[in-house]
Parts: structure tokens; C-alpha cells; sequence
């Protein structure tokens, strides 16, 4: 009974976790500029990679696996910010720096961006995406 | 000395629960490892109170309990924008209704490099807010809508980490010094 109850506990885990991973997916691929894709790519970071975890750590019971998982957990809650940030900084230090701007101007800013270089911006992130893994 | 031995018991519970294989010959060469971390990590001097904070060892749960659940409902607001409209109306129009991207330098009050490190981890680790630079008395934060950095203006998350922190240097040594690891 209490076996087939963790079952579908981890599986509703793992697909609720696969959802949030696709979800990022499409953040990623939906969000107009550099930065807002950066936030769509924590939500893989955190709460898919947490709830997956959680259901491969429900299925392995008590064992070596589930401390072993848990690190994998902790580490990746350690590690994944750092990254971002780096991400983020690197961006900074480069063309796609952020203007010292209010708010508001920003938002002005960035729709003036979108209607004019829609095309163009879109193909720098992609340039600089891959030259802030590299880094 | 304290922070040699806490050191000692994280490194031998992390080759524990790594390892699987408890022969005497095996065990031998991890305890051997152990000590060549330490050994290497005495010499880096990093073995102080900044890489194991241990005066947050009873509050440090807490406040990861707190922040795990503001992480999962702005996942859900995240998610929430990644969604909204995909399956109605033009592209272009959706975009820049659901979310307002902005960035703004948020002053902090937090002057110990713990809770200055704290602070910007638990911004980045929240989706929809993104640290991007640090300095002595500022944090630059990236958003995803305006509300989340409204959000974080108004310092809740600044005040939880103030409280772990800097209240704890004041009153550390006497505190910390009949605390067990």
C-alpha cells in the first residue's frame, strides 16, 4: 500500500517537474531580451531541478542514493546562482551592459528596442548567450 | 580548531555517503584524502568563520525554509508569464504585456561579507530577480516584472538575513563558543 502510494507520489513529482523544465524551455525561447531569458532559465534551475529530485529521492527509499541525491540537490543550490551570475555579469561587462535608468525608462527603453531592432537584438542574445557559457 | 574538526566531520560525511565500499583498506584512503583536504585547506588559510559559518547552524534552516517557499511561488509567477498568452492573440503583443522587464540598484544596509553574499545568492536563486553587481553599500537587481523588485524594496528578504547575520557578529564568540558541531 505505502509502496504504491511513494509510486505515484514520485511521478506526479517527476511529471510536475518535467513540466517545469519545459517551461523554462519555452521562457527561454519566448522572452524577448538576454536578461528576462535569464529568469526563465532559474525556473529550471530551481523548482524543476527541486521537484525532480524530489521524486527520484522518493522512488530510491532509504538508501546511499537518497543521501547521495540530496547532495545533488545541495550543490546545485549552491552552484546554480553563481553561474547565473556570472552569466549576468559577463553580460554586463559587454555590449548588452544595463543603462543606470529608472524604471520606467527602462520599460520605455526596451519598447522602443522591440518595435525597432526587434530582429537584431534577438540575434545578438544569441551571440552573446553562447559567449557567456564559454566564459 | 573548532572549524578544523567541522571540516573534518562535513569531508568524511560527504566521502561516506559517496563511497559504498567500508573495507579497512578503503577507509584508510579516504581518511587519507581527508587529511590532504585539510592539510591544503590550512595552508589556503580558508578555514575560518566565512567558509563555515557554524554560529548559523541553528538559524540558517529556518531561513532556507522561508526562502524555498518564496522560490516556489515566484516559480509559479514565472511560469505564470512563460504562459500567459501563448495560446491567445499575436506574438508581439503578448511579450511585452505579461512582463516588464527593469533593473534598479536596491540600497542594502548589510555590512558583513556573509550577509552580503547571502543576500545577492538568495536574490539570484528566486526566479524573476537577478543579481548582477555588488558593491559596498548597493546591490544592481535585474527583474523580470516591476512587482518583483517592488518586492524586494520593500526588504523582508533584507531583514531575515540582517537578523541572521549581523545581529549574530555583536554577540558571536560568547554565543558561538558552547555551540557543538
Amino acid at each position: 500500500m505505502i509502496d504504491l502510494l511513494l509510486h505515484y507520489a514520485s511521478g506526479l513529482l517527476l511529471l510536475l517537474g518535467c513540466f517545469f523544465m519545459l517551461t523554462g524551455a519555452v521562457g527561454v525561447l519566448r522572452f524577448p531580451d538576454f536578461y528576462s531569458r535569464m529568469h526563465a532559465a532559474g525556473v529550471t534551475d530551481t523548482l524543476a531541478t527541486f521537484l525532480i529530485i524530489s521524486g527520484l529521492m522518493l522512488t530510491a527509499g532509504w538508501s546511499l542514493a537518497l543521501f547521495k541525491l540530496a547532495l545533488i540537490m545541495l550543490f546545485i543550490f549552491f552552484t546554480s546562482p553563481t553561474a547565473s551570475h556570472a552569466l549576468a555579469r559577463s553580460a554586463q561587462l559587454s555590449d548588452l551592459r544595463l543603462a543606470q535608468v529608472s524604471a520606467e525608462e527602462n520599460l520605455d527603453e526596451a519598447l522602443q528596442a522591440q518595435s525597432s531592432t526587434a530582429q537584431d537584438s534577438e540575434l545578438s542574445t544569441e551571440a552573446e548567450i553562447t559567449d557567456g557559457t564559454r566564459a | 580548531m573548532r572549524y578544523t574538526f567541522c571540516l573534518f566531520a562535513v569531508l568524511a560525511f560527504i566521502w561516506l555517503t559517496n563511497s559504498g565500499h567500508y573495507t579497512p583498506l578503503i577507509l584508510t584512503f579516504g581518511l587519507a584524502s581527508i587529511l590532504f583536504v585539510i592539510l591544503i585547506a590550512r595552508r589556503m588559510k580558508v578555514v575560518d568563520q566565512d567558509s563555515l559559518p557554524l554560529q548559523l547552524w541553528t538559524t540558517l534552516p529556518g531561513y532556507y525554509i522561508w526562502l524555498l517557499r518564496k522560490i516556489i511561488a515566484s516559480n509559479l509567477e514565472v511560469a505564470a508569464c512563460v504562459w500567459d498568452g501563448l495560446f491567445s492573440g499575436s506574438f508581439s503583443q503578448t511579450k511585452s504585456a505579461s512582463i516588464s522587464p527593469c533593473s534598479e540598484r536596491i540600497p542594502t544596509s548589510l555590512r558583513s561579507d556573509l550577509g552580503k553574499v547571502l543576500y545577492a545568492n538568495s536574490i539570484t536563486l528566486t526566479p524573476g530577480t537577478v543579481a548582477i553587481d555588488i558593491d559596498s553599500d548597493s546591490v544592481l537587481v535585474h527583474a523580470l516584472t516591476c512587482n518583483g523588485l517592488e518586492e524586494l524594496k520593500q526588504g523582508e528578504m533584507e531583514q531575515r538575513i540582517f537578523i541572521l547575520t549581523e545581529k549574530n557578529t555583536t554577540s558571536n564568540l560568547p554565543a558561538g563558543q558552547d555551540k557543538q558541531c
